[in-house]
């Protein structure tokens, strides 16, 4: 057995990023993320890295368009007003086809809202945030161990699609500690980044990494062929994971922590004979449409639960058959709204027939 | 076996630090372990809380509406947290500050123990919380003591380790206590 750790989601998000090899860091505080800046600012300068806490969250999304322009390895991180204020290089980056992390630790709102766990950037998240009509790769971890997984996995998938990839938790994983194994970055075959720019050397072409696209018809080509991407995103690089769903008569469909809670609901769910089953969505762009196509052919009721009146829900309808019934639990973020798994537990019972 | 505990009290009782505790000694025994911490903005003074869910498998939901374990440091945590206790859990209370006369909880094993009074007879008031976990192991058996002597050398930065046979002998003291 490997040694295991004991740690907050936030720091494995951190630790995650210095062994996927990220080595540039730019953020600035807010709660409840500021772990992972705290971490970085201690560990990346030993390792000849940049930490820079940049004069506002403006300023660190564009270096971090800056440096993953160059070709190196980047992340940035906030939460909720933070983000929002990130849109902007957001857009410009996947404009660009610029790879880079973004770590989204998200808050409540709307506005400064509050600290407390929230899945209330959904729809910011998936849809893209920012101008233009683009997507970005949406990753939703519901453990410190996956913080730790899937925020590795987002720099690979970041430069092999070329696109920038969101961690997306909240409070409740970012905080909590868990005891994890930090497994070694696995090996994987990545492009060569042969279209970054870092100076160009005698005989060779030149390098031009923008957004600006004013060629006849050269704008209609990038969003086919980023609408092609984002096809072979959902071809290939959906997850998620199902628990008990075989025979389940309803099936539980949450992400992140609201995932984390209904699977001790399931379990209790079970416990008491009820055949209920967990899909939980690990990419929520890609969106894993197939698995709950799969799923409503034998399940035909889904009860989805997020912490926000709703916004997944929208795509679980989207990818459901169309006899199958989708209800819905929800509890908007603030203080003191975070269900318990007896509170999710009633609504299983209230929608199992 | 999949093991719950809520601990609550006031800011500087050392609430965080038990959990901490607890969790690197169920570590220390090859368990998966979630540790869920939620408190005020204050550094003094202010509510503490925190839940620990450690088990062989699957730790679960983080978030426990009804703990078969809560040990409660201050009257204020007792007054809201104790009546969540689980059917058939147990309530381990720190009875130098919380009064239960008259409150009923029907199907709960209540463990009083004096912990302030026992930190203090020990030399520092500051150790309440290794009492509490002391009491917490003897009362449930859900972790072995020697584990949390363990647990002590990855809780405790190594500047503060020469205090460690210090809280072994709190541990010990609240596990007697507790064991009445």
């Amino acid at each position: 057995m490997s040694t295991k750790l004991f740690v907050k989601g936030n720091e494995a998000v951190a630790m995650a990023a210095i062994e996927a090899g990220c080595r540039y860091y730019f953020g600035y505080p807010i709660t409840p993320q500021s772990d992972i800046p705290e971490y970085l600012s201690r560990e990346l300068p030993p390792l000849g890295g940049e930490f820079i806490q940049a004069e506002s969250e403006v300023a660190a999304i564009n270096m971090l368009l800056g440096a993953s322009a160059t070709g190196v390895r980047c992340m940035t991180s906030s939460s909720g007003p933070g983000i929002s204020l990130k849109q902007e290089g957001i857009s410009f980056m996947a404009g660009s086809e610029l790879p880079g992390v973004i770590v989204d630790i998200m808050r409540q709102g709307p506005g400064l809202g509050g600290i407390d766990a929230s899945q209330a950037d959904y729809w910011q998240a998936t849809r893209g945030g920012g101008h233009g009509g683009y997507r970005i790769i949406v990753l939703a971890p519901s453990s410190v161990q996956e913080m730790y997984d899937l925020t590795m996995q987002a720099f690979d998938l970041s430069d092999i699609y070329r696109i920038p990839v969101m961690v997306l938790a909240d409070s409740v994983i970012g905080q909590m500690k868990e005891s994890i194994v930090a497994n070694p970055r696995p090996v994987t075959e990545l492009p060569a980044k042969d279209w970054a720019v870092r100076g160009r050397r005698e005989g060779q072409s030149q390098n031009v990494v923008k957004s600006l696209k004013l060629g006849d018809g050269e704008m209609e080509a990038f969003h086919w062929k980023m609408h092609a991407r984002y096809q072979e995103l959902a071809d290939k690089e959906c997850r998620w994971e199902e628990l008990q769903t075989d025979d389940a008569t309803l099936v539980v469909t949450a992400f992140g922590s609201a995932a984390r809670i209904a699977r001790t609901a399931v379990a209790m769910a079970r416990e008491e004979g009820l055949k209920v089953g967990l899909l939980r969505p690990i990419t929520l762009f890609p969106f894993p449409q197939k698995a709950y196509t799969q799923l409503t052919r034998h399940c035909k009721r889904l009860l989805d639960i997020e912490l926000n009146t709703g916004q997944m829900i929208d795509d679980v309808r989207l990818s459901v058959a169309k006899d199958a019934e989708v209800e819905f639990y929800g509890r908007p973020p603030g203080a003191g709204s975070l269900p318990t798994p007896e509170e999710l537990l009633e609504q299983i019972k209230k929608h199992y027939s | 076996m999949r093991h719950d505990v809520f601990i609550a009290g006031y800011g500087g009782q050392g609430v965080l630090l038990a959990g901490n505790l607890l969790s690197y000694a169920a570590i220390h025994e090859g368990k998966n372990v979630s540790f869920f911490p939620a408190y005020g903005v204050e550094k003094r003074g202010g509510s503490a809380m925190c839940t620990i869910v450690f088990a062989e498998g699957d730790t679960g939901s983080p978030v426990v509406g009804h703990p078969s374990a809560s040990i409660i440091l201050n009257q204020l945590s007792f007054d809201k947290y104790a009546a969540k206790v689980k059917a058939g859990g147990v309530c381990i209370i720190n009875s130098s500050l919380v009064n239960c006369e008259g409150i009923d909880l029907p199907d709960v094993k209540l463990v009083k123990v004096p912990m302030n009074q026992i930190a203090l007879e020990l030399g520092d008031l500051r150790m309440v919380n290794m009492v509490a976990c002391g009491a917490y192991v003897a009362a449930t058996g859900a972790l072995a003591r020697p584990s949390l002597e363990e647990a002590l050398k990855k809780t405790l930065p190594e500047r503060n380790h020469r205090l460690i046979p210090a809280n072994i002998k709190a541990i010990e003291a609240g596990a007697a206590a507790a064991q009445g």
